[in-house]
């Protein structure tokens, strides 16, 4: 049905994408994965038109298509779902699924989002603005306007990122539905069970170059080698961390900010622990963080950070949402840089420099000391960031801190964090993934509906206990 | 000076026309995440071209007619400086401010305190002849019942038609309205240059109904200003912007009513003291928008955030 030939793609000195082909079959679930950077994203922004290709070319229907812009994609029944929403964060959420539509009828567009959310069992509040909802909500508004839309061609990416697993269920049947009426979809992916479960076929892409191709059923070992050249090796738990004196202490925090806000949090934070906060998108994993770091200040109860040594503790937040929240954009990776170390008076660029070309050599990060971070993968987002947090940073609150990282990364990630946490110091880490907090955290606390219903160390847990808190069971 | 009611508000809402009609036509421009910062300059130098031209051809419609065209070719550089060769919109329509001032001061020597037309005051049939009512909204000249008309007609544009959706959508995302398939530089083209023949409309109103004739000063001096704050603290939404309009036209009339009550305090003061205090009550309104927790319904009513994209250049892939 669609067919990518030869395209390449350089955003100035960075080759992006190098001579991938792909084709993409109607009634089917083709996969593209890749590690980090890998050129995903930017391939699938090419096929909506949202950027230009460099060179190559696009058959739809063994038709040479132009696609150099998203108008023509959408002429084409080319939808995509951005692993960031590309919404409107102000408006109602019903203005969302209607700007832009062919229809704009309030009334019969209202019908249309109401019958498709019983089809799927999406419960959304049509004049919410969409700025309250959770990402996984958000998505599930663009996916309907995709699929009002009537899409031949259905681009995902990422789209169980910060999602819950009762929605990622829904979502895929809902896939699967839209496949067998022969509609073609491309899901970009890096978790292999979701690859094996939904593709026909896959795609894997290594720096920008193809990097070979399989059909179902998968060969996990080969895809693994392709993905990386070098395999992961399976990281077994590293030994918990002996703890000290209290760091942040939590009595009766409650709170109405959020959909669920916080209803009487008590909690201690040792030296030396490792948090996992676990629970449904949005149940106050977020609101938490913010409240350790300072951002939020509780409407009820008090948060105590005793002050050991007559030193205050230094905290670093990663918010979720790195470009809005975490970097700035529009500025350059070395500017970063320059602001974190900033000199009190003058620039030095000497030094600046410097600082930027080891945190570009030690972190990994695909880009050029002036590649602004809007131009950065999310994963080399997540870098940056995290080559941004001081030496002396004693509480490290993280939200989502592997979202959109493959394994290998996710797992750089955790060695960084815990070589580089002084033995006096915490980290707090909000996460979709039952597994990272099973496997990384020394504590897990489960939030549901804005309340703590578990607080275990997780080796004296299991899975089968975490998951039932996070449905409210205990 | 003995004044009646009814005639102090058709005051006002006669002197405030102008206002509301630069006002709105910067609230569809920013709407669209685009700033124009010329209002000012843009204003007087359209009021000189409506004034020379009117008296030229003798029509005041041909005046307001290539009014509202100055006021687009005013946008017309901004637009293309800044939306498409993306300098800073704050940079462009500083220098155009001050362009078009000392280019209306210029070009208009010739005109000062010549005679020119003047709109007259067109009566509506029956009901102008109601008490209060019809002095307040039925006697006036056409610019005026047009700012009258503006007010629903923009608020209904933005917030009812698919079109006037698409607006909001660009200014605040231009990127998402792009990934639909919608060009935000051309939504942002046109709402720059509809607001700028907005802004032009008000340039003619004062030198030809509100403050006639051209002169240095022409009297219009500063509403720009005016009109531009008054888009923020009314938080982007015309109704608000509108009703702030007002509230100047009535600490202006309200000066000039007390300027006759108190002869021993210098006239100065009576004309300057809108100015502060405008930006006091709008201070005063604008206050404790930030506080979520309890924020009362009538502050609520009265917040409104900026567009997110307000005055970025949108960088087209």
């Amino acid at each position: 049905m669609i067919q990518l030939v030869n395209i390449y793609k350089t955003f100035g000195k960075v080759k992006a994408l190098q001579g991938v082909n792909l084709h993409v079959r109607p009634g089917s679930i083709h996969g593209i994965i890749g590690e980090n950077g890998a050129g995903k994203s930017t391939l699938m922004k090419i096929l909506t038109g949202f950027i230009a290709r460099t060179s190559g070319s696009i058959l739809l229907d063994e038709q040479d298509v132009d696609l150099k812009t998203p108008e023509s994609a959408r002429k084409l029944g080319i939808g995509m779902l951005y692993q960031e929403p590309l919404d409107f964060p102000k408006l109602s959420v019903l203005d969302n699924f209607m700007a832009a539509a062919a229809d704009t009828n309030p009334q019969r567009q209202a019908e249309i989002i109401n019958h498709l959310s019983n089809k799927f069992g999406f419960t959304l509040d049509l004049s919410a603005r969409q700025g309250k909802l959770t990402v996984g909500e958000r998505q599930q508004v663009e996916l309907m306007r995709l699929i009002r839309d009537q899409c031949r061609i259905l681009i995902l990416d990422e789209p169980t990122t910060g999602i819950s697993g009762e929605q990622q269920k829904l979502l895929f049947s809902t896939l699967g539905r839209l496949r067998d009426e022969g509609k073609a979809i491309i899901l970009v992916s890096h978790k292999l069970a979701e690859i094996h479960s939904l593709c026909d076929r896959v795609t894997i892409l290594r720096h920008g170059k193809p990097a070979g191709e399989q059909e179902k059923p998968f060969d996990e070992e080969k895809l693994l080698q392709a993905m990386f050249a070098t395999l992961p090796t399976k990281s077994s738990r590293p030994p918990g961390r002996t703890t000290g004196k209290p760091i942040l202490t939590m009595e009766e925090v409650s709170t109405t900010v959020g959909r669920v806000g916080l209803d009487r949090i008590n909690t201690t934070i040792y030296e030396g622990e490792i948090i996992g906060l676990a629970g449904l998108d949005g149940s106050g994993q977020s609101i938490f963080l913010q409240m350790a770091y300072g951002l939020l200040s509780p409407e009820q109860g008090r948060i105590n950070l005793p002050v050991a040594d007559n030193e205050d503790v230094m905290r670093v937040f990663l918010p979720a949402d790195r470009l809005r929240k975490g970097l700035i954009a529009g500025l350059t990776v070395r500017e970063h840089q320059l602001l974190a170390g900033a000199a009190p008076f003058f620039i030095h660029t000497g030094s600046g420099r410097l600082r930027t070309e080891q945190a570009i050599a030690t972190f990994s990060i695909v880009g050029t000391p002036d590649t602004t971070t809007e131009d950065l993968s999310g994963g080399n987002q997540q870098r940056l960031l995290l080559s941004l947090i001081p030496p002396g940073a004693r509480l490290i609150l993280l939200e989502h801190p592997t979202r959109g990282l493959d394994l290998q990364s996710g797992q750089w990630t955790w060695q960084y964090l815990r070589s580089h946490l002084p033995d006096n110091g915490a980290i707090i880490f909000a996460s979709p993934e039952l597994e990272d907090i099973m496997e990384q955290a020394d504590r897990v606390l489960v939030f549901y509906n804005g309340a703590i219903i578990l607080d275990r160390p997780t080796d004296k847990t299991g899975y089968r206990e975490v998951s039932r808190a996070i449905t409210g069971r205990v | 000076m003995d004044i009646s009611p009814g005639i102090f508000l058709a005051g006002i809402v006669a002197s405030a026309a102008p206002l509301v009609l630069a006002a709105l036509g910067e609230t569809l421009t920013e709407k669209a995440g685009v700033i124009n910062l010329s209002l000012d300059g843009a204003i007087l130098l359209s009021a000189m071209t409506g004034f020379v031209v009117a008296a030229r051809t003798g029509s005041p419609a041909v005046g307001f007619i290539s009014a509202a065209g100055t006021g687009m070719l005013v946008a017309l550089i901004l637009v293309v400086v800044s939306i498409y060769l993306g300098q800073s919109q704050v940079a462009v329509g500083f220098a155009l401010t001050f362009l078009c001032r000392d280019l209306a001061y210029f070009l208009g020597a010739p005109f000062a305190r010549t005679a020119g037309p003047q709109l007259s005051i067109v009566p509506v049939p029956i009901l102008s002849d109601l008490p209060v009512i019809g002095p307040l909204f039925f006697q006036h000249s056409l610019i005026v019942y047009t700012s009258f008309a503006a007010i629903p007609l923009l608020w209904f544009f933005m917030y009812r038609t698919p079109q006037g959706l698409i607006l909001r959508c660009v200014g605040e995302n231009p990127e998402g309205c792009w990934a639909r398939g919608i060009r935000p530089r051309k939504i942002q083209t046109m709402y720059t240059l509809l607001g700028g023949a907005l802004i032009g409309l008000s340039g003619a109103a004062f030198s030809l109904a509100i403050k006639p004739g051209w002169g240095r000063p022409q009297g219009c001096e500063g509403m720009g200003w005016i009109a531009l704050a008054l888009v923020i603290f009314g938080g982007w939404h015309p109704l608000r912007v509108a009703f702030g309009a007002y509230l100047f036209g009535f600490l202006q009339m309200g000066g000039i009513l007390l300027q006759d009550v108190f002869p021993a305090i210098p006239a100065p003061i009576f004309q300057v003291a809108p100015f502060p205090l405008m930006i006091f009550t709008l201070v005063l309104v604008h206050l404790g928008r930030n506080n979520t927790g309890r924020k009362r319904l009538l502050l609520r009513l009265l917040s409104g955030d900026p567009p997110d994209a307000l005055g970025k250049n949108y960088r087209q892939a």
